[in-house]
């Protein structure tokens, strides 16, 4: 496959990483840092991979909004897309994490849900969603989880403020001078 | 010594200094300074101080306050201990709309007086926006010292405080209304909070 | 519930559809989770009463329940007394932390994730630290490694006390709080006296720590842990021991261990179901490596296992921290580099360099090269992971706090399922979630 050939141009220092190839995905491996890089249309079936190759548990279902800024370690070869969602994965008998970066486009910010494979993630794609407003088709009750459900926005999107006010005082004593004073 | 049975004849004297005489404000006023039970409404890390100032080294019961009522129907005080976020407002009101008159409401900590460090899209920036605070406790958290001397510091408040009004300064009142007789036979409605 | 085969990203669907069976298999109470929303159960909840058998009832228990941790707010639907659905409702204490920390220095971090799980802010510094030294790649000193290591263990005493308090409030043994507070101020007392701080402490920074352990550190720690084991037998003979706290614990919020592992998890609530997984025994980190200590591992994956491993875990704690008072090596509290560490006090008053360097760190902090990476800790209630990305500025692009007890929450209604209301807030205890944590 091309893309594992170019990822192993992409890391002439580095072995070859067996466990890591197998998925047939690009990849990155720094210290105990590993990261698989699956396309969003292959996103399910890597995650099927990835359990049935003793992946237990998703850790952490995540989402990064690189709205104009250059994606950091993306291989060359991966278009980048405005959104990224970043899933952590932990092995008891390797004894190790794994993290997949999936790109996601502005104009169709859709990706599947890991729900039914990993059941766990539930909780962290709806936060996801409302955070970033990025839908996960086949997740059974996708929803805002943290803000109010009739919340406008996505917060943690970066063309969203901050939403910081300035500090009301009350009565303070500049804007009222005491009488007589 | 002994019981006197009629003060006309016996003169005060027979009562032997036995006896306080005070405005009946003043009395309410101090019966309720010394029993003004808090609403559990812990949020966040200031709850955790709240509880140890509860607990046996700081003993919130010297001040008559270690009944934490669950229901805001028992509840006296309300001290708001935390971030306050848009999610909770509605709910933080609700509770003090609960909550039988006369009410006080401490504010505990930065984040619940003015929103602190997180001055951001899904803080209150102040909890005074949406209920009339009384005390402001400052600190991150504010140690148990700090609220056991805000908390002296509204027993001062409620003791000086007029009976049955509130403070002029934050219109406060949670819009309850009394009806008073004025005599003539027919009622007229009086706004807590307001001299008219 | 209505499960959707996803159409459309899926060439290879019989496969996904076999992981699919396998995996929703491992969760047989999953019709208990409730899904719906707050507005349609309102609705639901003023439906008229029928004469009809079937009928049930929705509850609401929450935001402002004194059982419920904080501001947990639980939708109940009740049989009777017996909970058929339910569904944990976050978010009252969402504070915006991930968004806020874009805007606060790799400096000023610490001040702000330490406010997420208050209960052991120590490891919230911690794992902020360890990820953005990751990034920048240096080297603590030993002493540095060996304090934090020291501090947070002392933490996970803190909050796991804290644990036995509120549990035993929760369940009616009030005197168990009075007792749990008790000891739990011995340690902020000591907290005190290194931090400054009783909680929040912003003691650990990228670096290292932010001050030295003060002179006589050492008795406080050997009086500390000397205090405490006759305290704990006091709590074995208050409820381990007890025939109603047995009683009301045991067989209560069962969870298996294919639940627990596919709904992802950790901590306690994990090892309680048998699972032996403490990632500082098998993923070191620190210098866990050279201490001696024990994993605590459950057999039923009840109420009453919990409590046992968070009980047990404060013994294994004081262990460690006796080894870390053995073995404190001498040396820096923190990294020598000028690039991270401000200089020392007394250097400021002595050199103009020191002074300027000083002031440039904290106005404007220090760069960490482009890149991210995660890192995950054990903290009392599980692994608590952080996520951080670098654009090479000095800020954070993105910082994510993996929240254990936010994960941790989605068991609830597996274990609330067809348990009475009473046992509801058992579970709630016992899954012992820090809502600042949850939402952040």
């Amino acid at each position: 496959m091309t893309a594992e050939t170019e990822a192993a141009e992409m890391q002439p220092a580095e072995t070859q990483r067996e466990d890591l190839q197998r998925y047939g995905v690009p990849y990155a491996a720094h210290g105990e840092q590993k990261v698989i890089f699956p396309h969003r249309d292959m996103w399910l079936q890597t995650a099927v991979a990835l359990l049935q190759d003793g992946w237990n548990m998703c850790l952490d279902v995540t989402a990064v909004d690189y709205l104009d800024k250059k994606h950091p370690a993306l291989p060359s070869d991966i278009p980048a897309e405005r959104f990224e969602v970043v899933a952590t994965f932990i092995s008891y008998e390797r004894k190790e994490r794994l993290r997949a970066r999936i790109q996601v486009p502005e104009a169709d910010p859709t990706i599947g849900s890991l729900y039914t494979i990993y059941p766990g993630s539930d909780y962290l794609e709806r936060e996801v969603y409302d955070m970033f407003g990025i839908n996960f088709e086949g997740h059974p009750d996708l929803s805002r989880i943290l803000m109010p459900e009739n919340w406008q926005g996505h917060p943690l999107r970066k063309d969203y403020a901050v939403g910081s006010i300035p500090v009301q005082f009350k009565n303070s004593r500049q804007d009222s001078p005491k009488e007589g004073a | 010594m002994g019981v006197v049975h009629n003060v006309a004849e016996d003169g005060f004297e027979g009562l032997q200094h036995n006896f306080v005489t005070a405005p009946l404000e003043k009395l309410v006023n101090w019966s309720r300074a010394r029993s003004s039970w808090p609403a559990t409404f812990g949020l966040a890390c200031c709850a955790i101080e709240m509880m140890a100032t509860g607990g046996s080294h700081y003993d919130l019961a010297r001040f008559g306050m270690e009944v934490f009522r669950a229901s805001p129907r028992q509840a006296d005080v309300m001290i708001v201990a935390g971030r306050v976020s848009q999610k909770m407002a509605p709910v933080l009101r609700q509770i003090y709309d609960q909550m039988m008159e006369p009410k006080w409401v401490i504010s505990m900590g930065v984040c619940a007086s003015s929103g602190g460090m997180f001055n951001n899209y899904a803080i209150v920036q102040g909890v005074d926006q949406i209920v009339p605070v009384d005390v402001y406790a400052p600190g991150c958290p504010p140690g148990p010292e700090t609220l056991l001397h805000a908390i002296t510091t509204l027993h001062t408040q409620i003791e000086n405080g007029e009976l049955l009004r509130r403070r002029e300064e934050t219109g406060a009142g949670a819009n309850i209304t009394v009806e008073q007789l004025d005599g003539q036979g027919q009622s007229q409605m009086v706004e807590l909070g307001s001299r008219t | 519930m209505s499960l959707q085969t996803p159409e459309k990203q899926s060439p290879n669907t019989q496969q996904i559809e076999n992981a699919l069976t396998q995996q929703l298999d491992l969760l047989p109470r999953r019709d208990a989770v409730l899904r719906m929303s707050e507005v349609r159960a309102a609705e639901v909840a003023d439906q008229p009463v029928s004469d009809d058998d079937d009928q049930t009832m929705m509850m609401n228990m929450g935001p402002a329940h004194p059982s419920t941790h904080g501001v947990l707010r639980l939708m109940l639907e009740l049989d009777g007394e017996t909970v058929v659905r339910s569904k944990p409702v976050v978010g009252y204490l969402h504070t915006g932390m991930e968004k806020t920390a874009e805007t606060l220095t790799y400096l000023q971090g610490p001040t702000n994730v330490t406010r997420m799980d208050y209960a052991s802010p120590l490891f919230n510094e911690l794992v902020f630290s360890l990820a953005v030294e990751d990034l920048i790649g240096i080297e603590i000193p030993p002493r540095a490694v060996w304090i934090r290591m020291m501090m947070t263990e002392l933490n996970r005493i803190a909050s796991h006390l804290l644990f036995m308090a509120t549990n035993g409030m929760d369940l009616g043994a009030v005197s168990m709080m009075i007792y749990g507070w008790r000891e739990r101020e011995q340690v902020l007392r000591f907290f005190q006296k290194v931090t400054g701080l009783r909680m929040n402490h912003n003691y650990i920074r990228p670096g290292g720590v932010a001050a030295d352990l003060p002179d006589g550190w050492e008795q406080d720690v050997i009086d500390l842990l000397d205090m405490l084991p006759p305290r704990l037998e006091e709590y074995d003979i208050l409820m381990t021991g007890q025939p109603i706290w047995r009683d009301r614990l045991q067989g209560v919020g069962v969870l298996t261990q294919a639940e627990a592992q596919a709904l992802s998890t950790t901590g306690p609530l994990l090892r309680s179901t048998g699972i032996s997984w403490d990632l500082r025994k098998d993923m070191p980190y620190l210098a866990y490596d050279d201490v001696d200590f024990d994993v605590i591992v459950g057999s039923y994956g009840d109420s009453f296992d919990r409590y046992a491993i968070r009980l047990n875990e404060i013994r294994e704690s004081m262990r460690i921290v006796r080894q870390c008072v053995e073995k404190m090596p001498v040396g820096d509290y923190k990294a020598q580099d000028k690039k991270v560490t401000p200089p020392p006090r007394t250097r400021i008053d002595e050199s103009m360099e020191a002074l300027i360097h000083h002031f440039k760190i904290f106005t404007e902090g220090y760069k960490v090269p482009e890149g991210e990476t995660y890192i995950g800790i054990e903290s009392p209630r599980g692994e608590l992971g952080c996520y951080i990305v670098s654009d090479g500025s000095a800020k954070p692009y993105r910082m994510h706090i993996r929240g254990p007890s936010f994960v941790n929450l989605q068991v609830m209604p597996h274990m609330m399922a067809n348990g009475l209301i009473a046992d509801a807030v058992v579970v709630i205890s016992s899954v012992d979630p820090v809502l600042g944590e949850v939402d952040r």
